[in-house]
């Protein structure tokens, strides 16, 4: 008999019932992220049941999607700051979390930000948990070695209630990533590549493990940028073994275990990783030192180039051309030559301290394009504020960017941070979807590197050619 | 949940490979905190002009499309956001089932959730649909077969226990429910705790 791969061994290790021909696995959840945009139905159904939520305590509760990026200092805020749907979302999570008993990271909270930046950030993130939310990009906190997938609202209401999942079991993939990392090339560019070469359903079906030494060669931050896209390929999951980096980042965190709790702690964790023998159902191999940075030219995450690299043609693909014609490009056209309106560095995808560095790095001593508007809007409050003691808002502040409360924001435009019709935004964020950040936007997905660079010039710049 | 046997329907066709569930119910709409009425809001940046006005072309905008219950579409249907407001939204429109190669994952589970049934099916007959808009389809959930008009009939895959829900009319909370027992008991004997 092979090995186990980290994938099973976490699978393993929830089972309350194993899966039959005639019955899905019940998956025990260690830990439930939720916001105010997907679990208000779920709420309902408890409360018309007369079911309470059963483990409060492992249901983690933060605002987020269609919270405003300008101060708040209280709900009543949001009588001038909100559209009367959105605050009435917010007060709706607040009240549920009042009503079920869940603690919520809401404003005035310093823990409030992004679900999927504040769950490793407080250490509530751990290898070997079962994490689930009503959102797809769950698949961030893989980067731990946690199981962690998307759910619908109608899940989200079987977790609050049982804290259990009906699953069937899916199938693994394993890309190994290999090779020296080129200089100016960044984890961002390593998705965006792996993505279109798999394609935005290649993962579909499969849980992917992500290994090789360019993996563990990462900082936590950059593992949870490329667990967090796993989900652009279709995948239902991404995950990472654990290894000193991991235990690292978590020591200390307020919610990672302490005291007497952190040696057995780490024991386990550090035990998960892939048996040398386990086996997958698909392997594939990237190496990664001939790679560049990467941009999006159409509308999904697996339509990309490598900056330097021109607008491909559609070969009579219909899909492909309605995609240019969305973007306003043509076939043949320079990526470079691409003008640009608005740059976006945040989302659960890029809105770390690394991130903020990086394009801070890029812009200091620079001003951006007078045609530019852009915003840079940390994942979190304690980001934001850790930002600041650097004196990163300086810098943005000074290049002409606007420097914003934490939340999801720009990446999918529901707080009122919006893209106008026709406008062409080079985004940190993941998704490049028609109207994603605004009805008729058009979104070129980036590393903040590469964003930076492009607001400095106006169009969009290869980052290496002003480090 | 009401319960699914038998689908009987033309067809409307939207070919486009990846349709996401950012088309399928863009982002404005999520403010909804209920289920219902979300129907008006699918595919609305294809379906309506900047004055909200629909746009005479698009599939959905056809006389008679009210009344179809099955939808074709390119590969790869659902993918995206999580979102359940997209099968909230299909189903508020009269939708059962969608009919495509290959369905994201995510969305797939919402729909058995909701009594929209995601057909899987070759590409040969998926090619005849899309040409052939408007055929009046038939959906067996039983023997999970689907029958065109041409004489094609085939089986397409459908979990055994999501199938017996839709049968039934089941909501699968129950299910987990009558697990209290074995959930309490996992609780108590692992050998960690979160
Ligand atoms: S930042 Fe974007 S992708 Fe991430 S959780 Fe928020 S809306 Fe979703």
């Amino acid at each position: 008999m092979s090995g186990k791969s980290l994938f099973e061994k976490v699978w393993e290790d929830h089972l309350v019932s194993a899966e039959t021909p005639a019955n899905p696995a019940v998956l025990y959840i260690d830990l439930h992220l939720t916001h105010e945009v997907t679990t208000p139905q779920a709420f309902t159904l408890l409360r018309e049941q007369g079911m309470p939520v059963r483990r409060p305590d492992l249901t983690l509760a933060t605002l987020d999607h269609s919270t405003p990026t300008v101060p708040v200092t209280g709900l009543k805020d949001l009588d001038v700051l909100s559209e009367p749907a959105q605050a009435a979302q917010i007060r709706q999570m607040v009240q549920n979390c009042e009503d079920f008993g869940i603690e919520l990271h809401g404003f005035g909270s310093d823990q409030r930000g992004i679900v999927h930046v504040i769950g490793p950030e407080i250490g509530a993130t751990q290898p070997g948990k079962t994490i689930v939310c009503g959102d797809s990009h769950s698949s961030t906190h893989g980067a731990f070695g946690a199981l962690a997938f998307g759910i619908g609202s109608t899940e989200v209401g079987h977790v609050l209630a049982t804290q259990c999942l009906l699953q069937r079991k899916p199938k693994s993939m394993a890309i190994n990533f290999n090779g020296q990392l080129p200089a100016g090339v960044t984890a961002k560019d390593i998705i965006l590549a792996t993505i279109g070469e798999i394609g935005v359903d290649g993962g579909t079906g499969h849980v992917i493990e992500y290994r090789g030494n360019v993996i563990s060669g990462l900082s936590m931050e950059e593992r949870m940028t490329i667990c967090n896209m796993t989900i652009e390929a279709g995948a239902r999951a991404g995950m990472m073994a654990p290894d000193d980096t991991t235990v690292e980042f978590l020591a200390g965190r307020p919610q990672a275990p302490g005291g007497a709790d952190w040696e057995p702690a780490v024991e386990r964790w550090l035990s998960l990783p892939s048996d040398d023998d386990a086996t997958f159902d698909r392997e594939i191999d990237i190496d990664v030192a001939n790679l560049v940075p990467m941009v999006t030219f159409g509308t999904n995450p697996g339509m990309v180039v490598p900056i330097t690299a021109s607008v491909p043609d559609s070969n009579g693909d219909l899909s492909f051309r309605k995609a240019l014609d969305y973007m306003g490009l043509e076939p043949g056209q320079s990526m470079q030559q691409t003008s640009v309106d608005v740059v976006f560095v945040g989302s659960c995808t890029n809105s770390r301290l690394p991130d903020l560095r990086a394009a801070a790095r890029v812009l200091k001593g620079n001003k951006i394009a007078d045609s530019v508007r852009m915003l840079v809007v940390p994942g979190s409050e304690i980001i934001k504020q850790q930002a600041e003691a650097e004196g990163l808002h300086e810098i943005f502040l000074a290049a002409g960017a606007e420097w914003r409360e934490a939340g999801c924001s720009m990446c999918l435009g529901m707080n009122g941070d919006n893209l106008l019709p026709g406008q062409l935004c080079v985004s940190t964020s993941n998704r490049n979807f028609e109207g994603r950040q605004g009805i008729g936007g058009r979104t070129v997905l980036a590393s903040p590197e590469t964003a930076a660079a492009s607001a400095i010039n106006g169009r969009i710049t290869d980052p290496r050619t002003l480090l | 949940m009401e319960k699914l046997t038998h689908i009987h329907s033309t067809t409307i066709v939207l070919p486009q490979t990846d349709i996401d569930t950012d088309q399928i119910m863009p982002g404005r709409f999520l403010t909804s905190t209920t289920r219902e009425g979300l129907s008006e809001a699918i595919f609305a940046d294809w379906r309506y002009d900047v004055d909200g006005q629909p746009l005479p072309d698009f599939a959905l905008n056809q006389p008679g499309a009210a009344d179809c219950q099955v939808l074709v579409a390119g590969n790869n249907f659902g993918c995206g956001s999580s979102r359940e407001h997209a099968p909230w939204g299909l189903v508020d429109f009269g939708f059962r089932a969608v009919i495509s190669t290959r369905f994201a994952d995510i969305f797939s589970n919402n729909s058995l959730k909701n009594g929209l049934v995601p057909v899987v099916i070759n590409e040969d007959t998926h090619n005849w649909l899309l040409e052939h808009p408007g055929a009046m389809v038939d959906i067996d959930v039983a023997a999970a077969t689907l029958s065109l008009p041409n004489g094609v009939s085939l089986n397409f895959p459908l979990d055994g226990f999501a199938q017996h829900c839709l049968l039934e009319g089941l909501d699968q909370l129950g299910y987990l429910q009558s697990k209290e027992s074995e959930i309490s008991h996992f609780e108590q004997v692992r050998p960690w705790k979160p």
